[in-house]
């Protein structure tokens, strides 16, 4: 016999509760019955305002269709409405006489306008019922009567300024009418803006064309049989032909406290989202009153449901309910607003990062506590509001350069619009020529997580210089609610382990090969995108121990060199601080005319690239040549730039030549998470763009060296940041070493260190590195010399191959 | 469906491809680490990436070029937008066949 589990109200929040204990397995131990007094199926109330600005049907806001209820063994009792709990005979009384029994039951009453007291706004035949001409804008019923009668009106007044009353403001516009928005307090939106970003919201909204009256209390709505004005405390009036109320939210409650529940601004209720009276009653939603709380939006809906679907189906019994944080973006086309937690500082701590532009209506506002974003306010440019509040949900570190956070700088590519405004047809990732439209259909069709739409469209597997966009409309395309995947924390996708707890394992149980990781650890599943980021890791740990298996390595890998378009390779040789000879070069030149190379190129990082080399020619060109490879194929150390320095320059502080080459000889081949270039500058003029290297040294004179980690300068552009001031060689390389380590166990795989420094921030680095506040230094050291020792030349493969046929492109002929 | 041999499977190290030219149509050949043993058009469909140096495992090969990845068994897209021709394969003790349609 299954349970019978009966849900009271119809809304978001029953709906959404329902659709979870579903997904939970609920429909097999339960018979589901809802109850819900609209005679519609569940629609998407927070869309309700484009309906009533045209920017959506009515029809395209539902979220469960009448046959949803169906397919899924759901009873829908429409449109009548439940008038009683008798919780001794657990059932629910309805309107027509008739009840339903229940063994659990879920009150999502939700909530109904707060309609403040005044004169003249109810008929005088009926109790209640609102005269013609005044609305409260809470349903799809009061969205068309309003759409009907304002296509009539002269003048419409709005009573209430916060969210929803500008939206309906806005919505009111379109047809045509004066649209004035009376607001009781001496702010728009005080509850998610400060005074200053009210101020420029007013001349927003002003500007669009809505009058805006502040510190207005009405008093009455005038007029006999039709609406005529409004009256307010001051004594002034205002004229209108209609009226829309939008003043907040009262819980339904009247239901809990008739059965005894206890109700203070809500149905109180457990973190267990059960009512503190009756465990076999749960509440969620709007009527809900959590730690003192209850909420308007719809994120916490979303949140409760998930606890409580976990509970009464006991797949989590533990579950727990912790409160919501709260984030909004203002959906009224033409303001761009987002505004999440607190709108001020509230204690001397903390820190406000505030941001003004009167004139064009922007203003940026961050409030932070102890490096955690604790609120933000976003006006009239909210392209950082999903990165904000991803920020803000997670409590994630933040940058240390604070204005990272409020504008685009040299980030991912600028399309200048927010995600309503950017077109569906605009091109987000350029390498694999995916629209926003196609990530957005990617959501729709069930992918709620970065990593799923990335999988699924290619978008930001390319340079993934656009996933920071991707991932902000797939947020955005979700409503916020995006899902976790949980393998965004392994190491590699193909071993459920992150990455400190996969190198303990490793250690532990002595892993030093690829198929020796996946049999251990992955019931011998071998995945190829975890190959290569497994060996970078085996041969961090274990150097020359590590048992390195080839079909593990990226072709580049496999062959040292780098793989073209055309199926030739790229050869560059080690050229060391990009210091070379006339007999090198000659050598250079003898080896690109023997074998016909195509194009001889000079490159970046300063050195000679042989470009259009047949695979078959590797072993020869490199035998020829005589010179190191220069690993510009691999996530590794890869080359020193330097300018002239001290022996010629006029200039120069420091000599950047003998540092850059000391350097370069002594990481050589040593393997990162992601590439690492470095530069050596002799001055602070910066010649060799030591400032944008993932290491950078420049001379300042008296011998004294900075060391700047963290730059970029492709796809990413970021200058690195001031680790330390040394006063030696020396002194440069030890702390080279230990960075260099700490990157190594620490990055993720492919996680360059500009996103690492980042993350990880300046401060603490530079107090394990430089002052060794954790006392790793010496280990530091050590483990990075253990690396640096196994060095070996991989072009000495030219006399010996590793695997059969390494260098061939076509192996065998047979014809019929 | 005739057979072809390719020669002993020695010339293919475990978990890696290499590229053969049978009756003037180029194959990639795979060995993977469990000892199976596939046959494929040599070149992605989608940029004509060398299949035959593909990182391999779980029986999918990943293209060297953009990452598109094929079932091996199959030829089926795993992460692209088109399949390849695959080819039966097998061991006749070390030795390679493949069996290609007249």
């Amino acid at each position: 016999m299954k349970e019978k589990l009966v849900v009271i109200g119809n809304g978001m929040a029953g709906a959404r509760t329902v659709e979870e204990i579903l997904a939970r397995g609920g429909g097999e131990r339960f018979e589901i019955t809802m109850i819900g007094d609209e005679p519609y199926g569940n629609y998407n109330r927070i869309l309700l305002s484009n309906v009533l600005n045209g920017a959506q049907e009515a029809s395209e806001i539902f979220l469960n269709p009448l046959a949803w209820y169906q397919d899924n063994g759901v009873t829908l009792i429409a449109g009548v409405r439940a008038t009683a709990i008798d919780r001794a005979a657990q059932s629910v009384a309805l309107a027509d006489g008739s009840s339903v029994c229940y063994d659990q039951l879920i009150i999502a009453t939700g909530s109904r306008p707060f309609v403040p007291r005044m004169d003249g706004l109810y008929t005088e035949e009926a109790d209640g019922v609102m005269r013609s001409g005044v609305f409260v804008f809470r349903t799809i019923d009061d969205c068309s009567k309003i759409a009907g009668t304002a296509a009539k009106a002269r003048k419409a007044a709005v009573i209430g300024g916060g969210l929803l009353g500008l939206e309906a403001a806005r919505g009111l516009l379109r047809f045509g009418c004066e649209v004035h928005v009376i607001h009781l307090s001496t702010s728009l939106m005080e509850n998610q803006l400060d005074a200053s970003a009210g101020r420029i919201l007013k001349a927003t909204m002003q500007k669009m064309g809505v009058h805006v009256h502040l510190e207005k209390a009405t008093t009455s709505i005038l007029g006999d049989s039709e609406v005529t004005g409004l009256a307010f405390k001051d004594g002034s009036t205002l004229d209108c032909d209609m009226v829309v109320i939008s003043c907040g939210i009262t819980p339904n409650t009247e239901l809990a406290k008739g059965c005894g529940l206890m109700v203070e601004r809500g149905i109180v209720v457990t973190d267990g989202m059960q009512s503190v009276d009756d465990e076999r009653i749960w509440v969620v939603g709007e009527c809900a009153q959590h730690r003192g709380r209850v909420y308007g939006l719809v994120a916490p809906l979303w949140d409760q449901g998930v606890v409580l679907a976990d509970r009464l189906t006991a797949k989590k019994p533990e579950a727990i309910y912790e409160g919501s944080k709260l984030a909004t973006k203002l959906k009224v086309m033409g303001v761009e607003l987002a505004s999440m937690g607190v709108t001020g500082a509230q204690e001397d701590d903390d820190e406000e990062i505030v941001y003004s532009e009167p004139k064009t209506g922007i203003y940026k506002k961050l409030i932070i506590r102890k490096g955690q974003l604790i609120g933000a306010i976003l006006l009239g440019d909210a392209d950082r509001a999903g990165y904000l509040i991803q920020n803000f949900d997670r409590g994630s570190a933040l940058p240390d350069e604070r204005a990272l956070m409020l504008f685009d700088i040299g980030d991912a590519p600028a399309l200048g619009a927010t995600m309503i405004e950017m077109p569906e047809a605009a091109q987000v990732c350029n390498c694999n020529g995916v629209t926003k439209a196609s990530i957005v259909k990617c959501v729709g069709n069930g992918a709620r997580s970065l990593k799923m739409v990335m999988e699924q469209t290619r978008a930001g597997t390319g340079c993934g210089s656009c996933k920071k966009l991707v991932g902000e409309i797939v947020n955005w395309a979700c409503d916020g609610q995006t899902e976790e995947d949980p393998s965004v924390h392994y190491y590699v996708p193909g071993v459920p382990l992150k990455k400190t707890e996969l190198v303990e394992v490793i250690k532990a149980q002595s892993l030093k090969s690829v198929s020796a990781v996946f049999n251990t650890l992955a019931e011998g599943r071998e995945d190829a995108g975890s190959k290569m980021g497994l060996a970078s890791l085996l041969r961090s740990l274990w150097g020359a121990e590590y048992e390195d298996e080839r079909d593990a390595r990226y072709i580049n890998d496999r062959v040292h060199a780098n793989i073209q378009k055309d199926r030739t390779f790229s050869v560059i040789p080690r050229i060391y601080g990009g210091i070379t000879t006339a007999d090198d070069l000659i050598t250079i030149g003898q080896v690109a005319k023997k074998y016909n190379v195509p194009m001889v190129k000079f490159t970046g990082g300063q050195r000679i690239d042989l470009l259009g080399i047949k695979k078959e020619d590797l072993p020869g060109v490199w035998q020829d040549l005589g010179m190191p490879s220069g690993h510009a194929y691999a996530k590794a150390f890869r080359t020193v730039k330097t300018c002239v320095g001290t022996d010629f320059c006029r200039y120069g502080l420091g000599d950047s030549t003998t540092l850059g080459i000391a350097l370069e000889k002594r990481y050589q081949g040593l393997e990162t998470p992601g590439k690492v270039k470095m530069a050596t500058a002799g001055c602070p003029r910066n010649c060799s763009e030591a400032y944008v290297k993932d290491v950078g040294y420049v001379a300042i004179g008296d011998g004294k060296w900075e060391i700047y980690i963290g730059g970029a300068a492709g796809a990413h552009i970021r200058k690195g940041d001031l680790l330390a001031v040394v006063e030696s060689h020396e002194a440069a390389i030890m702390l080279t070493d230990r960075f260099l380590q700490y990157y190594i166990e620490n990055a993720r795989y492919l996680e360059r260190t500009y996103g690492f420094v980042e993350r990880l921030g300046i401060a603490p680095l530079r107090a394990i590195l430089v002052d060794d506040s954790e006392g790793l230094a010496l280990q530091l050291e050590a483990a990075l010399k253990i690396q640096l020792d196994a060095y070996v030349d991989p072009w000495e493969e030219a006399l010996v191959n590793k695997t059969p046929n390494q260098f061939r492109s076509e192996l065998k002929v047979v014809n019929a | 469906m005739s057979d072809y041999k390719l020669g002993s499977i020695d010339q293919i190290p475990p978990g890696e491809g290499r590229e053969f030219l049978v009756k003037n149509i180029k194959l990639a050949v795979f060995h993977l680490r469990d000892g199976s043993v596939y046959a494929t058009q040599a070149e992605c469909p989608h940029r004509q990436g060398p299949l035959a140096d593909g990182l391999t495992g779980n029986g999918i090969v990943v293209c060297p070029f953009h990452a598109w990845k094929f079932a091996l068994a199959t030829g089926l897209p795993v992460f692209g937008e088109c399949s390849i021709q695959t080819y039966p394969a097998r061991l006749e003790g070390t030795e390679l066949l493949v069996s290609i349609s007249e």
